[in-house]
């Protein structure tokens, strides 16, 4: 071709250049275009799922909480606020907030400071320290209504194992579900218990994760152990502490299952916390508008909660 | 110093005990009971041990409830979600990780702040979704709201970002296109991002409560939870009937965490946690 039509290929040779040039950048921009195209595909699956399941029912809440609900959740009047201050006026909703509070406060540090010293003594170089390790990490296989059952049965006030083993040592029988003042108690030491394993791990890779040489160091200088755990390895532990906080206060603040199942928020509303307050609303009461406003109104607790936790306790967090 | 040295192990030791003893406990309790026949479990003062390995309570849970029928069902549920996740997460994370698109920190960061909704929020629109979808009594309705996760995409993000680099360059100048990347090179190197992925969030679903307590009402949809908690409620039933029950569900989950807790444990520290 090039022999036969000599003349032609001289003129035409800048026009090539830029036709390949603007070819190149067409492919280019469909490559680009590909590429962005294939990273939506990817993130189709959830994209589309969080929509349905997550992103719609946020916007469904807040609409149901403006309106009143027939049993089958069909929306049948607008109401306004009216029943976020009807749940402010009544007494039920600053009582289930007052247990949940109360049942965090039972639950968190309690669960935390046994955490600590398991994780703590587990992690000493000594002999056997695997199978405490795997004891202490257990209760993770734990699921609330296996946890609640069982408790239940240990709760019993005549034919129970705690009763039996408080008569051993003179102790008179206790109304552990029963009585108002213990059941909420009652049902933290089981809560306790149930999360052990879960606050274990958490702080075990803590611990695991503090620089060995600081510690030796520490030794050498002729710390003992506990000095040693609370002035060196404590301080580099308290991003660990900090994160299981938050955590295990939102935890706390979710709780429902062993409520549901060992006292239904008896006796008296003492064990009502506020999830249960929601469950109540919606699927036994079946209004779903009120429910929904007690679900968005617990939401902005937590969240506010979280909020005070970073502003004030992140302060005294150690980061290294 | 050895004579303080070894009194210090002493109280270690001492403490441990102590501790694993309380801890067990009531795991100990159940599985007494499993073989304890039902005048032995109503005897006072209580019995601690059982006389003999009775093993009629097991069959009469067995025969009492279709306790068969709940573990399928809770194995099908936990096992469609665990596979559902892992998958959606991963090519999420991949998307997240190595691919180029316009949106990407928005999507990301939108992404991060789902982890801050609660399930309560969700739970009362999510029932009446699946309601009026007629999904109600059915695999479907017990699976597909929680075939995604924000806490599966960052967890394997975190895995993909720490492969060699390397690897996709090379990769890339043999003509590799992103899917036979992600297929043939990523997931095989993140296995072990995926089976922690996996093995918690099996055990997260198989203990999962109130959503199967809402969404299923017949018999032969319930779950292992559910089921075990309604034996709790049958006013005649024995308590070692209901023990053997228990044990009979935890036994899967302790398996589990016999052969997976190292993966378990990376999954649970590797950031926040949704319950």
């Amino acid at each position: 071709m090039d022999a036969q039509h000599p003349e032609l290929k001289l003129p035409a040779a800048p026009a090539v250049v830029q036709e390949t040039q603007t070819a190149h950048k067409d492919k280019l921009r469909a490559r680009r275009w590909k590429e962005g195209a294939l990273g939506y595909l990817f993130l189709a699956p959830c994209l589309v799922l969080f929509t349905i399941f997550l992103f719609y029912p946020l916007v469904k809440s807040v609409y149901l909480s403006f309106h009143l609900t027939d049993p089958r959740g069909e929306v049948a009047a607008f109401v306004g606020l009216e029943n976020y201050i009807n749940l402010a006026a009544s007494g039920q909703m600053w009582n289930s907030l007052k247990v949940t509070l109360l049942f965090a406060l039972y639950t968190v540090p309690a669960g935390i400071v046994l955490g600590l010293i398991m994780a703590g003594l587990t992690h000493a170089k000594l002999k056997g320290m695997k199978i405490f390790q795997f004891i202490f990490s257990v209760p993770l296989a734990l699921s609330v209504s296996t946890a609640s059952v069982i408790w239940v049965m240990l709760f019993h006030p005549s034919m129970g194992m705690f009763n039996y083993f408080l008569s051993k040592i003179g102790a008179g029988p206790i109304q552990w579900l029963t009585d108002p003042s213990w059941a909420l108690i009652s049902i933290s030491l089981m809560t306790v218990w149930m999360q052990s394993g879960f606050n274990y791990i958490v702080l075990l890779s803590g611990i695991q994760g503090v620089p060995e040489d600081i510690v030796e160091s520490a030794k050498i200088d002729g710390a003992g152990p506990i000095r040693t755990f609370v002035q060196i390895v404590f301080p580099l532990l308290t991003p660990t502490v900090f994160f299981l906080s938050v955590v295990s206060i939102i935890h706390a603040f979710q709780s429902f299952g062993q409520i549901h199942l060992m006292t239904k928020g008896g006796p008296a509303g003492s064990t009502e916390v506020f999830v249960y307050s929601i469950y109540k609303e919606a699927f036994i009461n079946y209004q779903f508008g009120t429910g929904s406003a007690l679900a968005l109104t617990l939401f902005a607790i937590i969240m506010i909660l979280t909020f005070i936790q970073f502003a004030v306790l992140e302060k005294k967090v150690h980061y290294q | 110093m050895s004579m303080r040295k070894s009194l210090n192990k002493a109280v270690i030791y001492g403490i441990l005990a102590v501790l694993a003893a309380l801890m067990m406990y009531p795991l100990i309790f159940t599985f007494m009971s499993v073989f304890m026949t039902a005048p032995e479990m109503n005897q006072y003062p209580p019995k601690l041990f059982p006389s003999s390995l009775y093993l009629g309570g097991l069959q009469s849970v067995l025969e009492l409830i279709p306790l068969d029928r709940f573990v399928i069902n809770s194995f099908v549920m936990s096992g469609i979600i665990m596979i559902g996740q892992v998958i959606t997460a991963a090519m999420a994370a991949y998307a997240f990780s190595y691919i180029q698109f316009p949106g990407k920190n928005a999507w990301f960061a939108i992404f991060l702040s789902t982890m801050m909704i609660p399930w309560e929020v969700t739970i009362i629109p999510n029932y009446l979704t699946i309601k009026s979808w007629g999904w109600m009594d059915s695999y479907q309705g017990l699976t597909v709201p929680f075939l995604a996760s924000a806490f599966g995409v960052f967890l394997l993000r975190q895995f993909f970002l720490q492969l060699p680099k390397e690897l996709f360059e090379a990769a890339k100048i043999d003509g590799c296109g992103h899917i036979r990347h992600f297929i043939t090179i990523v997931l095989p190197l993140a296995r072990p991002g995926l089976a922690s992925l996996g093995v918690y969030v099996f055990l997260t679903n198989w203990n999962m409560y109130l959503w199967p307590l809402l969404i299923t009402n017949s018999v032969e949809m319930r779950t292992v939870q559910i089921g075990i908690s309604m034996l709790q409620f049958e006013e005649y039933t024995a308590w070692n009937i209901v023990l053997c029950g228990v044990a009979l569900v935890l036994l899967p989950s302790l398996l589990l965490l016999v052969f997976g807790l190292r993966q378990l444990a990376r999954g649970i520290t590797a950031g926040a946690v949704k319950g």
